[in-house]
Parts: structure tokens; C-alpha cells; sequence
């Protein structure tokens, strides 16, 4: 079981809102302090480690650019949204940032709220008004990366790619 | 149950008789392309082995020729790893340069019934060759150059069955900004264009729709293939392809039929294209700053083409900004040959060497504060082109080249008036 305490953003939180377009050849450490700059200033010195983000429909439409890393590097726990968008997905997956789908979820938390995500279970557990949500399964392999830190540890494991110190 | 086209080149790039949406595919890829901005030192790593270097490019196209020394770096790592593996398909600055997807196209890269896999979001450009592409992040790009392998999760298809044929002045993007505007996102599905209204359009135009694809957030967007799309890819690249049709009975999430001759021009409104197409009427008048024709969708010959036709002669309006840039440097040299370039400039254009460039607000046309843009590009996020209260409109490149000229948003019509389509 995880417990994050909940952000609440709407439909479509495109890419290039969480890393801003200026910011694709900054550090990841400056990337992380960009995120929502346009749209929701100063929430990087609000986020806390094991925080929720509750999003809408498409959350992380648009670019291939790694928004998903800004996102785990901000400290978020994990992530729910009514529909994710597949290329983000991917990231989320390759960069080890815990995100699923969990249709009603935009009405079911408020923003402060805590959130409870059971990955065995699939459900999503809003305490203050007990409501119970079943969250779409995330294939086992998938999960097992996204868990695991992502791609870059299984490459290094293979051999495929040489080890760097520090995260990706 | 049959399959749709995407699904039957998954199945087959997979080793497996059949896909159904919710699997998992894993699939071998035939096309891994890398860019410069692959090279960042935040994603890339010291890559220990190239599953087939034969089966890589890379493409270098974000910021060409190099805008920053970052950039400069990114290049220079990119070069060596080429260098190092072998991998002769390299389109580094200069005659070969261009935008990914268009250089995959000019080049027929993009082989149909194959897997293409690309760090660029727009990849499913490629689906107008048939070919099962998909944009990916940086670390599934290292994981196919070093596995020779891609996951994808196979999503419901919507097939849209074109028929009839577009009127002068009307373009691919306008069928784009139809289907945005109608029908908008496509989250977790894959698209498939199909019927006999195809068969009428160039491959630039299935490439324009296909592009835009990435813009209602669909996973594979694709092209039935046709006779015209096979001589093409024959006469330009040797390996093996496979033209892949749909089964009879294939089973879609939804078909849905367009009729070409019933588009309109339209224009999206700025933040998204989603749900957000308006007639060109609603928005005549609004004063621009900047006018933008580029980016992998709309730098192609035949929209250099339309720009010149509807600029020639005239001036772009004082105080707005035109600038126009060719997909590819190889498309650029043909706009110079057919006289387009000469035409532009002459109108008061600026034509750019080949690049993501304006596009992707990373140089040669960023927007200042307030201002605001009409573009024939790709996307009209909050902030993509440049400071986030600029605001951006989406159209054609004919309604584009002519708002430029009248400093406005305003339609073309006036300038294909007596043409049959």
C-alpha cells in the first residue's frame, strides 16, 4: 500500500508543462525545478516526497521529452489519472515513475486529500469519504520496470549499456 | 477474428500469429532512429553493444546547425557512437540534413509491414509508408539500438474510410483540423486511414495527416498501401518490405467516413488542437505577428509550393514576420530548382535551412511575450514556440502564407478561385 497526499491537475497536463521547451538541455536537477512553471508556479517548493498527482483525461500528451523524470525527480510518489497518454506511459515506465490509469479518479479525490494505491490489489482508496476505485492493471513486465527504476537498470544488468553514477 | 494493419505488422514483427488490443507486443524493430537531442548527456549512456548497426540512423535535427555549445556536444557524442558501431546512416549538418521524419520519408526509411521506432513524438509520420512508427523516449531508443527489440502496448483501432477528393485551397491539414475538431483525441488507440479518397493523395499529404496523428495522442497511425506508396519506396530503398492490407474482417473500435470534398479550411485555436477547430471566418482579422511554415508536417515541397503560389507577386504585410522552413535540406534545394524559394523571398519571407527550428521553440523564430503566431507546424501548446503568453493559431500553409500577407488571420480561397479539383 502506498499513501501520497494528493495534487490535483485536469485533463490534457501536456509534456511541455512539466518540462518547459527552454529547459530540454538543462540539467535534470534544473529540469526538475521547471515543472508546472507556466501552469502552476512555485508547486516544486510544495510537492513533498511521496506526494500523489491526480490528473484527467490524457494526462502527458505531447512530447517524447522526459517529462516523466522531472516528475520522479520532483519526489512524486506515484501518479493516477482517468487516461494516460501512451508515449508518456512509456517514460513513466522507462524512468521508473509509478503511474496508472483509474477511471473516476478526477472526481474522487480532492486536492489535499490522501490517496491510497494497493498494486496487489488494483484499487485506489480515498479515507476521507472511503470511496474505493478500481485502478487498470499495469502489465507485469511493465510494472516490474517502473518498480524497479526503469529501463536503464535492466540495460546495465545486460551489459548493454555501461553503468553511470548518479540517477539517469 | 481478423486483424486491423497495425495489429498484423506487431503480430508479424513479433514472431506471433496474432495481437488483440491489451497485449503486450514485443516485436522486433527494423528502424531505430536516433536524434541529436538523443545524444543529451541527462539520457544517453556509454552504449556497450548495437543489436544491428544496419538498422539504426541518426538524424540530427532539433538544433541544426548548432545553436549552443550544448547542442554542439550532443552532435559531437553523436558522431562518435557512429563512428564507433559503424552506423553509416548518418545525416549529420549539411546536404543530407533534415527533420527525422522527413528524411525517413525523402529516403524511404520507413519500410511498410516493418517496426520503426523513433525519440521523436511525431514518428507516426513513417505510418503514411505503411509502416507500424511510433515516437518513444530516449531510453526505449537505447533499449532498441541495443536489443533490436520495442514494446508496445496494442491499443483499439478507429478506422476512418476517406472518400472523394479535396477542393482547391483545401488541404491535408484542414482534414487534420476536421478530425481534431470533430472527433478529437484518440488516447491509447491506433488510427488507420483507408478508401478510395487515399488513392488522390500524395504521399506528402498522407504524411501531413498521418504527423499530425501524434497530435490526438494515438499510439500507430497508418495508411492502407497503394501502388503509388510501393513504386516509391522500390525506387529508393532495397530491403525488403511488406505491404500490409487490413483483414476483411478485421475488428475496429469504430469506423467513421469522411468525405474530402466537405473540408472546409480551418484554423485551431491556440493550447490545443483538440476539439478546438474553428471556420477561418470566426477568426479573420486577429492581428499576427509571425507567420510559420515547417516543422516534419508541413515543410514539404508541395506546401513550399502552395506558399510561393499564394505569395507570388505580393508582400508580406509590414511589421508581421514570415518564416518558411523545407523539411529537408534535399526538399529545400528542389524548393530553390522550382523557383518557390526565389518567390518567397521575394515576397519578404525568410526561408530557413532544414529544422525542427520555430516548431519546437528552439531557435530561428521564437516567439517573444503576447505575441502572436500563425503556424504550419505541429503543435500550439501553451509556451511551445517560445514565451508561454504567446499565443498560437494552427492552419494550412495556404491560410498561413495568407495571413502573411494581409499581417491577419485570413483564408486563401481568393488565391485558387477557377482551379478544379
Amino acid at each position: 500500500m502506498r499513501n501520497g497526499r494528493v495534487w490535483k491537475f485536469g485533463d490534457n497536463i501536456n509534456t511541455d508543462l512539466m518540462l518547459p521547451g527552454p529547459y530540454l538541455y538543462r540539467s535534470s536537477e534544473q529540469q526538475a525545478r521547471a515543472v508546472f512553471m507556466n501552469n502552476r508556479p512555485g508547486w516544486v517548493d510544495q510537492v513533498q516526497t511521496g506526494d500523489a498527482i491526480v490528473g484527467g483525461f490524457n494526462y502527458g500528451m505531447g512530447s517524447s521529452r522526459p517529462a516523466a523524470r522531472s516528475i520522479r525527480n520532483c519526489g512524486v510518489g506515484f501518479l493516477l489519472a482517468e487516461t494516460i497518454n501512451g508515449l508518456f506511459f512509456r517514460n513513466a515506465v522507462n524512468y521508473g515513475l509509478l503511474a496508472c490509469e483509474c477511471p473516476g479518479v478526477s472526481g474522487a479525490f480532492e486536492e489535499g486529500d490522501t490517496a491510497e494505491l494497493d498494486i496487489e490489489a488494483w484499487t485506489a482508496r480515498n479515507p476521507r469519504t472511503r470511496q474505493t476505485l478500481k485502478v487498470s492493471q499495469v502489465p507485469q513486465q511493465l510494472l516490474e520496470m517502473m518498480l524497479g527504476g526503469g529501463v536503464y537498470p535492466v540495460l546495465e544488468r545486460d551489459g548493454l549499456i555501461a553503468p553511470r553514477v548518479g540517477e539517469p | 477474428m481478423g486483424m486491423t494493419i497495425t495489429e498484423k505488422i506487431l503480430a508479424r514483427a513479433g514472431g506471433v500469429s496474432k495481437v488483440s488490443p491489451g497485449d503486450v507486443a514485443v516485436v522486433d524493430v527494423e528502424t531505430s532512429c536516433l536524434l541529436d537531442l538523443s545524444f543529451l548527456p541527462e539520457g544517453w549512456r556509454k552504449v556497450l553493444k548495437v543489436a544491428d548497426p544496419s538498422k539504426v540512423v541518426i538524424i540530427f535535427d532539433h538544433l541544426v546547425p548548432a545553436p549552443t555549445v550544448q547542442a554542439a556536444e550532443c552532435m559531437k557524442t553523436g558522431r562518435a557512437f557512429a563512428k564507433e558501431f559503424g552506423i553509416e546512416r548518418l545525416h549529420d549538418v549539411g546536404a543530407n540534413q533534415g527533420i527525422s521524419h522527413a528524411v525517413i520519408a525523402d529516403k524511404a526509411y520507413a519500410l511498410p509491414g516493418t517496426v520503426l521506432v523513433n525519440a521523436d513524438s511525431h514518428t507516426c509520420s513513417a505510418g503514411a509508408f505503411n509502416c507500424a512508427a511510433r515516437g518513444v523516449g530516449g531510453p526505449d531508443m537505447l533499449y532498441a539500438v541495443t536489443t533490436g527489440k520495442a514494446w508496445f502496448r496494442v491499443g483499439e483501432t478507429i478506422r476512418y474510410d476517406l472518400t472523394g477528393a479535396l477542393r482547391p485551397g483545401v488541404s491535408a491539414k484542414d482534414i487534420f483540423l476536421t478530425i481534431a475538431g470533430k472527433w478529437g483525441a484518440h488516447v491509447n488507440q491506433n488510427i488507420e486511414y483507408g478508401g478510395s479518397g487515399i488513392h488522390g493523395m500524395s504521399l506528402n499529404a498522407r504524411r501531413t495527416l498521418t504527423t499530425m496523428g501524434t497530435e490526438l495522442s494515438a499510439e500507430f497511425v497508418i495508411f492502407e498501401p497503394d501502388d503509388t506508396l510501393i513504386e516509391y519506396v522500390q525506387a529508393r530503398n532495397p530491403k525488403p518490405f511488406f505491404p500490409t492490407m487490413p483483414d476483411q474482417d478485421a475488428v475496429y473500435k469504430e469506423r467513421r467516413a469522411v468525405d474530402l470534398g466537405t473540408i472546409e479550411p480551418l484554423v485551431a485555436l491556440p493550447d490545443t488542437v483538440v476539439n478546438n477547430s474553428v471556420g477561418i471566418s470566426e477568426v479573420a482579422g486577429r492581428k499576427i505577428d509571425q507567420a510559420f511554415i515547417g516543422a516534419c508536417c508541413n515543410g514539404t515541397l508541395d506546401d513550399l509550393a502552395v506558399a510561393a503560389r499564394v505569395v507570388q507577386g505580393r508582400k508580406v504585410a509590414a511589421g508581421t514576420r514570415f518564416i518558411v522552413t523545407p523539411s529537408t535540406e534535399a526538399i529545400h534545394r528542389a524548393a530553390i530548382q522550382a523557383g518557390y524559394v526565389q518567390t518567397l523571398m521575394d515576397a519578404g519571407a525568410i526561408v530557413t535551412t532544414a529544422t525542427c527550428g520555430a516548431c519546437v521553440g528552439g531557435h530561428m523564430g521564437v516567439l517573444g511575450p503576447d505575441e502572436v503566431c500563425i503556424t504550419a507546424s505541429t503543435r500550439n501548446f501553451k509556451g511551445r514556440m517560445g514565451d508561454p503568453s504567446a499565443r498560437i493559431y494552427m492552419a494550412s500553409p495556404a491560410t498561413v502564407a495568407a495571413s502573411a500577407l494581409a499581417g491577419q488571420i485570413a483564408g486563401a480561397g481568393e488565391f485558387f478561385q477557377g482551379d478544379v479539383s
